[in-house]
Parts: C-alpha cells; sequence; structure tokens
C-alpha cells in the first residue's frame, strides 16, 4: 500500500548512513591493506614489483567498480562460495580502494627526496629504521589530505553497493520511494545526507591542504 | 567440483553487446563535450564573476562533488518526474552524467587557471594583447596544458562511470552485459568479458589523450 512520507522514514535514512558508515571503513581497512602493498612494490627498487604495482592500478582503475562488485556478488558463486552482499561489497571495495590508496601512497613515498635516504643510512639506521624514523613520518604529512579526499569518493561510491542489495543510504531510499512513492523529496534527502557526510571531509582534506603548503 | 567456463552462450550475444558497446562509446563522448565546454564556462564564473555568480558556481561545485552519481540520476530520472519533467532515459542519462562531469571539470579547470602566474598576464598586456588574446594564448591554454592529465583521468573516470546509467536501464554496455546474464546464467564469463571491454576502452581513450597531448601541446 502507498503511505505518506512520514518523520519515521527520515529517521530511517539516516539510521541507514551508519551502514554507508560501516561500508566505507571495512573498505578503508582492507583497501588500506591492500595499498599498503602496492604503494610498498610501486617505490621499490625491483622493477618487476613496480611492474606488478602499476599493472595492478591500472587494471582496477580501467574497469568499473560497479563491474568489480557484480564479478563477487555472481562470480565467485561458480567456485562454491555464496557471497552475502556485504561482504561481497567488502572485497570488491576494497580491491579498488587498494588501487586508489596504493597510488596516492606510493606517490607520498617517492615525494622524500632521496638525500632523506641517505642521510639516514649515514647516521647508521638500519632499513627499518630508515623507513620508521625519518621517510614514514614524512610521508604521511603528504598523505594524509589526499587519503582523507579519497574517503569522499569512498562514501560516494558505496552507493553502488545498493545495486547488489546490501542495505545502506542509497537502498534505503529505494526502499522508502517503492512503499511512499515520492522519489523526488526522497532522493533529495538521501543527497542531503550524503553532503552531511562528504562535505566536511572535503573541507577537512582542503584545510589539511593548506597547512601543509605554509609548513613547507 | 570444478567448474567448466562456457563463453560461447555470451559470444553469442555479439551483436548487442557491440550495440552497447556503441552506446557507451557515445554517451561518453556526448558526456565529455558538453561537461568539458560547460565546465569551462562554470571555471571561468568561478575565477572571474561577480560575488553572486561566483558563489551560485561554487554551491553547483560543492553540491555535485559531494554526492553520489548514482543519488543524482534517480533525482533526476525518478524524481523529477514526480514534479511533472518527463525524460526519456537517454536524455535523462546525459543530463545527468553531464551535470556530474561538469562540476569535476569546472574545479580542475579553475586550479588550471588559478595556476598562471599574473606576471605572465601583465606580460601579455604589455606586449599589447587585448583581453580576450591574453585570455585566449596567455591564460586557458597554458592552463589546459598544466591540468591535461588530471582532466583527462577524470575523463577516463567518467567513461567507466557511465556504467552507472545501466540502473535507470540504459542499453548501454554494462547493462547488456545485465540482459545477458540473466538469460544465460553465465554470471562470471558475462562480467569478465564486459570487464575486458571496458578494460580495453580506458585503455584505447588514455592512449587517444596522450596522442592528442603530442598534436596539441608538445609543439608549442
Amino acid at each position: 500500500m502507498i503511505r505518506e512520507l512520514a518523520f519515521q522514514d527520515v529517521l530511517y535514512l539516516v539510521l541507514a548512513m551508519r551502514w554507508t558508515i560501516v561500508l566505507t571503513l571495512l573498505a578503508l581497512s582492507g583497501g588500506g591493506v591492500i595499498g599498503l602493498l602496492i604503494a610498498a612494490c610501486g617505490a621499490s627498487r625491483h622493477v618487476a614489483l613496480r611492474t606488478f604495482a602499476r599493472a595492478y592500478v591500472g587494471t582496477v582503475q580501467g574497469i568499473p567498480l560497479l563491474a568489480w562488485l557484480f564479478i563477487f556478488y555472481f562470480g565467485l558463486s561458480i567456485v562454491g562460495y555464496n557471497l552475502p552482499p556485504w561482504i561481497a561489497a567488502t572485497i570488491g571495495f576494497s580491491i579498488y580502494a587498494g588501487a586508489f590508496l596504493g597510488e596516492i601512497w606510493r606517490g607520498a613515498l617517492i615525494s622524500i627526496p632521496k638525500t632523506q635516504w641517505e642521510a639516514a643510512l649515514a647516521i647508521g639506521l638500519t632499513y627499518i629504521e630508515q623507513l620508521r624514523y625519518v621517510i614514514i613520518p614524512q610521508a604521511i604529512r603528504v598523505a594524509i589530505p589526499p587519503t582523507v579526499g579519497f574517503m569522499v569518493q569512498l562514501i560516494k561510491n558505496t552507493s553502488l553497493a545498493a545495486v547488489i542489495g546490501f542495505v545502506e543510504l542509497t537502498r534505503e531510499g529505494q526502499l522508502t520511494t517503492a512503499a511512499t512513492f515520492q522519489p523526488f523529496a526522497v532522493y533529495l534527502i538521501v543527497a542531503a545526507l550524503y553532503f552531511s557526510l562528504c562535505y566536511p571531509l572535503t573541507r577537512y582534506s582542503r584545510a589539511l591542504e593548506r597547512k601543509r603548503r605554509v609548513v613547507h | 567440483m570444478a567448474y567448466k567456463f562456457q563463453f560461447r552462450d555470451v559470444f553469442a550475444q555479439q551483436d548487442a553487446i557491440v550495440d552497447g558497446l556503441v552506446l557507451t562509446l557515445q554517451l561518453s563522448a556526448g558526456t565529455i563535450f558538453f561537461g568539458f565546454v560547460i565546465g569551462t564556462l562554470v571555471a571561468t564564473l568561478l575565477v572571474y564573476a561577480k560575488p553572486w555568480a561566483r558563489g551560485a558556481a561554487h554551491a553547483y561545485v560543492e553540491v555535485i562533488r559531494n554526492t553520489p552519481l548514482i543519488v543524482q540520476l534517480f533525482l533526476i530520472f525518478f524524481g523529477l518526474p514526480a514534479i511533472g519533467i518527463k525524460l526519456d532515459v537517454i536524455t535523462a542519462s546525459v543530463i545527468a552524467l553531464t551535470i556530474n562531469l561538469t562540476a569535476y571539470t569546472a574545479e580542475i579547470v579553475r586550479a588550471g587557471i588559478e595556476s598562471i602566474p599574473k606576471s605572465q598576464i601583465e606580460t601579455g598586456i604589455s606586449l599589447g594583447l587585448t583581453g580576450p588574446q591574453v585570455f585566449r594564448h596567455v591564460v586557458f591554454l597554458p592552463a589546459l596544458k598544466n591540468v591535461y592529465p588530471s582532466l583527462t583521468s577524470q575523463f577516463v573516470l567518467m567513461m567507466l562511470a557511465t556504467s552507472v546509467v545501466s540502473q535507470i536501464s540504459t542499453a548501454e554496455l554494462f547493462h547488456v552485459g545485465s540482459i545477458i546474464q540473466s538469460r544465460t546464467f553465465r554470471d562470471f564469463e558475462v562480467y569478465s568479458v564486459i570487464a575486458v571491454l571496458y578494460l580495453c576502452l580506458s585503455l584505447l581513450l588514455r592512449g587517444g589523450f596522450s596522442i592528442c597531448y603530442r598534436i596539441f601541446f608538445r609543439k608549442s
């Protein structure tokens, strides 16, 4: 039965935001691990590892995110795993986020001048110590603003998980539309909720970037 | 249990796949063209316009860049008819994609325009160039050259994002994939073929853009 758009519907939409946030955090942790590996390979001295990182990033960024989600949601059933939507979405988004984070972090690592490595070596630090005390603290300052910026992309892209039936903000919007038949009002609210998540992060990322520029 | 891959059912539908590929290319080309032209106009508003127009352009860019494409698409295709504006799927797709790409293009081109040092503009004026000439030769073209990499990778991302309009049943490549999947149940085969086609398209597009760069900018 078609009913009016009530306050309760708005409340459900607001509550659905937590699944958007949960999926973003899952993707961020999965993507973070992959991203670290890809960044380490991409900044390495070995040609083979660098080629591997480039091939991974190129392949992932050359295929629509929607296709990754469908491959893991439908595709893995053939090897006998029937994945629930949230696991398929987490795997798909981790692979996707891994490529972008890997590329951002590789850029941060290679932006540290070679003289810093040499200086760290000269005062007798081991390779791990060089990374731990000299390179990474500097690279993090470069990497954080674009990483926060990418989080905005990730939050927005989790909306695609609605397509494989993961009930987050966009899917909740579709369900509410089906019940109330007021798509204009519902999708405006959904858009406003995404904006309220993303805009502060966008501002924060920009502020961090400005601060970094001033320091240098 | 070993799974036997069967691509035959998928390749039997190659005519439909080619049609989808063509529509994806048309959608991408249209979106990139309109997105670039309107985006450049919005970028000039962001830099040169009066404060109220600049504020409006800025608000537009921020709203679009901080909400998902699929929600913008649903708002246009499902939401607008509720207030009396009815659009067919192709028009709704092109409008939604263009509105989205315009915001990104505007922001990138604005950054490009602002990267031109003031002294260069003053040099242009003191050489006796007119205002429009200064804008074209001293500001706009060098600005485009500076932001060319980020602009073109945005275009490639937009080509991939056209797959999202399959969700309002625009018959582009991804939607054709979904139809074949529901007919043949060859999930993995269908989506891997579609994925490889997108990968080829994005490689071709990247290659094309770097050839364009050589043609337009290397000589200068």
